[in-house]
């Protein structure tokens, strides 16, 4: 007989029949933000042509949007890894494309999921369960989520939905200014189906997560289509400061083992010590950053890869770079040389001490072996929309005023001094990004700060190592986007590539 | 005792200066001019062997005859000689595709462990590079170079009419170590797809029919007992730095705290790891035929050591084979058992390269961790996560064995029509099943696994392919007419089972895993035979094969052939010069299906293992993935076509053949990149591009002496094959630059190779290094070889190849009186390596580099003086043409020494693996794929050997 099925595997034919498999299916769409494949930590991979542990998108992401900026370095010799930090990427370059790859790896499993959960389809299983449109929107939501960051970092990209079948065809390039329109409607759209804020369950996206990510939309849209939507960016600010969320009360909680308790974090990337493990994500994050002298089990892991620093430029954003004042200057300093002379030698640049899988109260994440931290990532959270919302208003955005701004920024710094003494009076574009820099660092903001801020090209704001140069140096403006990956490109003739590449 | 005389002739008339000899003694005289002779002192069960250049040879036993008229066949080289081909047998004379035959006493010989190292080296076009020196490791077969770049390049084998799955046993070093090789008669390698093309879609590769020995129809029963004891050794260390030169490199360019990590001792890792290795193998075997029923019976037991301390594997086989005849012969029955259990120890192979590059002053032992040296973490101190592992804990401190069983038994009934004696029908039912149980365990507490509190793994994969083929033969002769056809059907069902389990010590599971698969195969096939006046020769063949890895309309795959042959020598019957002259032509199309996954074309959903769920709310939910899948993938076609001529000249004793081929596939089973977004995944296997082989193969045999007394058969054999890809892509783009392969060691994701359009698959993509006026490399300094100005990835180029263009074979048998001498060798020729060792580990920088650890050099830094790695520099490219002797052996016939007439017994020195001229400057200049990074060292064999017949 030659029509053998699968044993383990299950045929789509079957899956969708069972109500009970809609959850597990969704739980896909938010792990493929987290792991690298169904086995965990390794083996089974989503994506491939690439080492798995290198594959997970929010490596891929942390690395595209931390690299090549003032906030990391990394000094390991892996492929063309160094080239993200000197800003001499090519179309070859397969750290970006493992990124493109992820992203659209996202969005073909997240179409798959709205194909199959339309109410026709539903309908013709004779299901009828109303949180599976919930389900859906939530899928929609992580659809936009991932179009974003391809209109963030690439551009004009190639446009599937549910509407494209499986299948060898050709996806049309979709232009930027018609992909910012579509990721706004959909995220307009799912609004009604989507969880009230605070309201759905843990990790799960919410109208506040769908609300943050329009903020972030608007606040960039000059970038994305020459048009600013900053009073659209200050209207959705508001709808999420408005839902319940509250600082943390010490910094540093906010990137701790157990940092699901907090009430600030809006959307997090979720991650388990002994239920969600990879050689990606968060491991990475938690890990790359610990060498030199630091103790590893100051950091609840069995040992530091020893890779990641910062530059000397992104220290001196901090007046006091101790840590006493300012408690966001995490720099470990012993042994370590201020100025990155050398990227590959790990003592070279402060070391940052921000992410650990430790508990706020001292506890070693569940992991017995340190390997794989609790530590969730956050996406998105309320400091940022605080920051955001203040940008706005300064940047000439209606329905904000500059005293609630002020009043956010110095909520920030208030808790970043233990006190009001870090305060400050009046607020300027200036003042932003380098508070977005001491707040917000290492959380992938940075790339796409400082292009908003004219600061990435150019050379009106250099730092070690920019453009290849130990002392920085000014490089060319096509940068802003990552070139689409040579491998789609030859896949795909359709494809239009970014200018300069 | 008497002496005996007689005439030896031919069809033709008299031979004279044929031989006749006295089996298993020097005694032997040669036939006068009239092919008259005479011999004295002749015993009654003496064997007389009678031979001349260009006929078959005879045995006769004296008896009490005393005058004896012989008459040999014209046929020489035995022509006559029946070659088993795809679902049937055919007389050598008659083939017509490119087929090789090697039966047993052309074998290598020696410590031969799994039955690929038998007929290595011994034939034109087929490339078999052993897979390290591990205890059965067996060997990377390639007939006429790989014609996939993504799917499965290995031939199909198939034993006793038995395909074989070609996938690997869990458990096993390799799939063929569960045939004792002292089992096998003949090796036949069909090689064009005229051959091949009978075994359809899973041909393209070639395939290798293997045939054990069996009992013959009224011998006596026979028994041969042997046993040969073997020692191993390294051939050689990978030259490393000295404790005294590295302290003074580290002296001079590492810090304080790297200073303070040096230690007192002097050690030489490779020397701690590596061992004498002493093996032993055994057999017994009983041959002939019980009231006319042919059996042979064999029990072997192998016991192996590697060199690498703690490798070890041994073998009890056994085979049964009974040939019982029924229905006054007209119902023959085959049936065959062969059986193994291995039990094999496995080193822990990551101490290979890790005793290139541990610090040489440290001690070995030490007071923590099992007693061993360890780097530790300076805060913590306990084993530094990142840091090595003491090489020699690594062995003693792991404890990875397995056991397997495999069982092979098939039925084959032939009968011959009663009522239509020229049409007989042959099926075959075959069982092939294999069990594995493997386990690994490290203790808690030691460096290795430190993190993760040891291991305490098992795994087990279960086998069970079923066979069964039918098919019917009709054979006639019609004046000048002669028609041989044959058609038939096999099924083939392929299940598996695995299971993986890891915890550590203290029962924490990591990972447990289930999965199942199966695939069936059902073909029709059939072939005709047409030959006109015993001179020209046409076949043609067809299958269509099923295979359920495909969609139902792409499932099924037609595979013709068509071949002619000319025998040109029957133009010249009489000729004094030439006894075989032959010309061959063959067209062919086979395919490919083994594309590793059993479903590739169906829409299907995985779930997660318990260690990838996801946290939604509290509680941590499964998840399931869509599976990315190709709903149109179908078969990858391979069209050969090939011309060859073999010849055979009388009087200088020289026979051989000439190929010259052209293998094309299309629809290559490639993994390439999906156009982002159209599927679920990236990368997808998908048939797109097409790859081109074309060569020359070339193999003679000479026959220089041949008397009584003395016998020199030499062959040599050469081959040149160029691969080239000729498409790589769904959408014609020449500036895509290719598939990026060859993961070398040293960061992550580094290749060194690539596929590309125009070029050999696995072509070194590198910079060209730019070299001072002393010839010493410039660091960090390449060629712009696209003159923008800059050096960036864009200036990387194809720089040769790792697969040789020629490669040659030659060997040589000279028996005198008792002794004899023979020697294999092999050479390829224009081969190139990538010398991952010295990228890694000849720069300054690798000292010095690691976190809390120092690692040891190559002395190749000093030639190139690099501070830091220059991976992808040609410099690492290197020449890696050499020459090996193979093997050298000695033999002694003691039945004179004996005065043994009951028994003859043969004593037997073997050399493996002697000798390598290169100039390459690593340990092995034969590493299969071109990345030379520390594979376990082919050991330099001596072994001795014992056979006694009775």
């Amino acid at each position: 007989d030659l029509n053998r099925v699968p044993f383990i595997e299950v045929t789509s034919a079957t899956v969708f029949k069972d109500p009970a498999n809609y959850k597990p299916l969704l739980a896909k769409l938010y792990a493929g933000l987290a792991v690298s494949g169904q086995q965990g930590p390794a083996g089974k991979p989503d994506i491939s042509g690439i080492d798995e542990g290198f594959s997970t998108y929010l490596r891929q992401y942390f690395k595209a949007q931390e690299l090549p900026t003032d906030e990391a370095v990394i000094g390991w010799n892996d492929g063309s890894l160094p080239s993200y930090h000197t800003m001499t990427w090519t179309s070859g370059n397969e750290f970006i494309t493992a990124m493109y790859n992820r992203i659209y790896y996202q969005i073909g499993i997240c179409n798959e999921y709205i194909r199959e959960t339309s109410d026709e389809k539903l309908a013709s299983r004779g299901i009828n369960a109303p949180e599976i449109k919930m389900y859906r929107a939530e899928a929609r939501f992580l659809r936009a989520l991932s179009y974003y960051h391809a209109l963030d970092m690439f551009g004009s990209v190639p446009f599937v939905t549910e509407k494209d079948a499986v299948g060898s065809f050709l996806p049309k390039q979709i232009s930027k200014t018609d992909l910012f329109n579509y990721i706004e409607s959909e995220l307009k759209a799912i609004e009604p189906d989507l969880a009230e804020p605070r309201k759905n369950e843990y990790a799960r996206a919410d109208k506040a997560a769908a609300w943050t990510l329009l903020t972030k939309l608007y606040l960039n849209a000059e970038v994305y289509i020459n048009a600013g939507k900053y009073t659209e960016a200050i209207t959705t600010a508001k709808k999420v400061i408005g839902a319940g969320y509250a600082l943390e009360s010490k910094y540093q909680n906010l990137f701790l083992a157990d940092n699901h308790k907090s009430a600030e974090i809006i959307f997090p990337i979720a991650f388990d010590g002994t239920r969600t493990k990879t050689w990606g994500g968060m491991t990475f994050i938690v890990h790359a950053p610990v060498g030199g002298k630091m103790n590893p089990a100051e950091f609840g892991i069995g040992g530091g890869w020893g890779g990641l620093r910062t530059t000397q430029q992104f220290v001196d954003h901090f007046d006091d770079k101790s840590g006493k004042t300012d408690t966001r200057a995490m720099f470990f300093t012993d042994g370590q040389n201020k100025n990155v002379e050398d990227i590959s030698s790990f003592t070279d640049g402060y070391a940052i001490t921000k992410y650990k899988n430790v508990t706020s109260t001292g506890v070693k994440g569940s992991d017995p072996e340190g390997n794989f931290p609790d530590t969730d990532f956050p996406m998105f959270r309320l400091a940022d929309v605080y920051l955001m919302y203040a940008e706005a208003v300064l940047r000439g955005g209606a329905g904000g005023d500059l005293t609630t701004a002020l009043q956010y920024v110095n909520a920030l710094r208030n808790r970043a001094y233990n006190g009001t003494q870090g305060n400050v009076s009046t607020l300027n574009l200036d003042l932003i990004i380098k508070e977005r820099g001491r707040e917000l660092y290492w959380e992938c903001h940075r790339r796409t700060d400082l292009i908003r801020f004219k600061m990435f090209t150019g050379s009106n704001y250099v730092w070690a190592w920019k453009g290849g140069s130990k002392a920085g140096a000014g490089v060319s403006e096509n940068l802003k986007l990552f070139p689409i990956p040579s491998s789609d490109i030859v896949a795909n003739p359709n494809l239009v590539q970014n200018a300069g590449y | 005792q008497q002496t005996i005389s007689g005439s030896v002739s031919s069809k033709e008339g008299p031979i004279p200066g044929a031989s006749i000899a006295i089996k298993g003694t020097s005694k032997g005289v040669a036939a006068d001019s009239k092919g008259q002779f005479s011999i004295s002192n002749v015993t009654s069960n003496n064997v007389l062997v009678i031979s001349s250049i260009g006929y078959a040879s005879k045995e006769i036993t004296v008896g009490n005859q005393t005058v004896f008229n012989i008459t040999l066949d014209t046929d020489a080289q035995s022509l006559n000689e029946v070659v088993v081909i795809g679902y049937g047998s055919q007389k050598k004379k008659d083939l017509t595709g490119a087929v090789v035959s090697i039966s047993s006493v052309d074998f290598q010989k020696g410590n031969i462990v799994t039955p690929d190292q038998l007929v290595a080296g011994k034939v034109a076009g087929v490339q078999i590079t052993s897979n390290g020196g591990a205890p059965g490791a067996g060997s990377t077969i390639r007939i006429r170079s790989g014609s996939s770049l993504n799917a499965n390049n290995d031939p199909l084998i198939v034993i006793d009419g038995v395909p074989l799955d070609n996938n690997g046993i869990t458990g096993a070093a390799n799939a063929l170590s569960f045939i004792n090789p002292n089992d096998i008669e003949s090796f036949n390698v069909l090689k064009d797809a005229s051959a091949t093309a009978i075994y359809g879609s899973r041909a393209s590769n070639g395939v290798i029919l293997i045939t054990t020995k069996k009992g013959k129809k009224g011998d006596d029963i026979k028994v041969s007992v042997s046993s040969v004891a073997s020692s191993a050794q390294a051939r050689a260390y990978v030259d490393v730095l000295s404790a005294a030169d590295f302290t003074s490199i580290i002296n001079s360019k590492g810090t304080a705290a790297q200073k303070a990590l040096l230690g007192k001792s002097s050690t030489d890792w490779q020397r701690e790891i590596y061992r004498n290795a002493i093996s032993i193998d055994n057999n017994v075997s009983i041959t002939g035929s019980i009231k006319n029923m042919p059996v042979r019976a064999s029990v072997g037991y192998l016991n192996q050591n590697g060199i690498l301390k703690t490798s070890n594997m041994d073998r009890i086989s056994t085979s049964i084979g009974v040939s019982p005849s029924f229905l006054n012969n007209s119902l023959k029955v085959d049936l065959n058992l062969k059986s193994s259990i291995i039990n094999n120890h496995f080193a822990n192979q990551g101490a290979i390269g890790t005793a290139v590059g541990f610090d040489p002053t440290q001690a070995v032992t030490g007071s923590e961790f099992g007693g061993y040296f360890e780097w530790l973490d300076p805060a913590t101190k306990k084993p530094n996560s990142l840091g090595p592992k003491n090489p020699v804990a690594l062995l003693n401190l792991q404890n990875d064995h397995s056991t397997v069983k495999r069982t092979i038994a098939n039925a084959v009934f032939d009968y011959k029509m009663p009522f239509l004696p020229e049409l007989r029908a042959n099926a075959n039912i075959a069982i092939d099943k294999s069990s594995s149980e493997g386990s690994i365990y490290i203790p808690a507490g030691i460096a290795n696994s430190y993190d993760r509190g040891g291991k305490d793994g098992s795994y087990s994969q279960s086998k069970d392919n079923k066979t069964f083929e039918f098919y019917l033969n009709y054979v006639k002769n019609i004046g000048m007419h002669k028609v041989d056809i044959m058609g038939g059907y096999s099924y083939q069902d392929f299940l598996r089972e695995n299971t993986d389990l890891d915890k550590n010590v203290a029962g924490t599971v990591f990972n447990n895993t289930f999965y199942k698969t199966q695939n069936t195969l059902v073909s029709f096939y059939g072939r005709a035979n047409y030959t006109l006046n015993d001179k020209y020769l046409l076949t043609f063949t067809l299958r269509n094969d099923g295979s359920s890895r495909f969609s139902p309309e792409n499932r099924w795959g037609v595979f013709p052939s068509a071949a002619a042959a000319w025998k040109i020598s029957e133009e010249f019957k009489n000729s004094e010069v030439i006894s075989d002259l032959k010309l061959r032509l063959g067209w062919g199309v086979t395919g490919q299906q083994d594309v590793f996954s059993d479903y590739p074309y169906l829409a299907r959903y995985t779930t997660s293992e318990p260690n990838a769920q996801y946290q939604l709310g509290s509680t941590f939910s499964n998840t399931l993935r869509p599976e990315g899948y190709d709903a149109n993938i179908k078969w990858e076609q391979t069209t050969t076509k090939n011309i060859g001529l073999d010849f055979g000249f009388k009087k200088i004793g020289i026979t051989g053949s000439i190929d010259v081929y052209q293998k094309e596939t299309k629809d290559l089973l490639s993994v390439i990149p999906v156009p982002a977004g159209s599927n679920l995944t990236n990368q997808i296997l998908t048939n797109v591009g097409n790859l081109e082989n074309k060569g020359v193969e070339i193999s003679l045999n000479f026959n220089p002496i041949h008397t009584a007394r003395v016998n020199w058969d030499f062959g040599v054999n050469a081959t040149y094959n160029e691969s080239n890809i000729t498409n790589l892509t769904k959408v014609k783009d020449p500036t895509y630059q290719g598939i990026l392969v060859g993961g070398i060691s040293g960061g992550v994701g580094n290749t060194i190779q690539i596929h590309s359009l125009g070029y050999a698959p696995y072509t070194f993509f590198v910079y060209q290094q730019v070299y001072d006026k002393s010839g010493k490399p410039i660091e960090g300094l390449y060629v712009d070889r696209n003159g923008d100005g800059k050096i960036s990835s864009d200036d990387r180029y194809r720089y040769q190849s790792p697969n040789s263009k020629y490669f040659l074979g030659a060997s040589s048998n000279l028996s005198i009186d008792d002794f004899s001498f023979g020697f294999v060798l092999r050479a390829n020729l224009g081969n190139y390596m990538y010398n991952n060792i010295n990228s890694n580990n000849g720069v300054y920088r690798a000292a010095t580099n690691g976190n809390n650890f120092l690692s040891n050099l190559v002395p190749n830094v000093y030639d190139s003086g690099f501070n830091n790695t220059q991976y992808f520099s040609d410099y690492y490219i290197q020449n890696a043409s050499f020459l090996r002797v193979d093997n050298i052996n000695f033999g002694y016939n003691l039945n004179r020494l004996l005065k043994a007439k009951k028994y003859n017994a043969q004593l037997s020195l073997n050399v493996q693996n002697a000798f390598i001229l290169t100039k390459y400057q690593g340990l092995d200049p034969e590493v299969g794929g071109g990345i030379d990074n520390n594979m376990y060292p082919r050991p330099r064999t001596i072994s001795l050997g014992l056979q006694v017949n009775f």
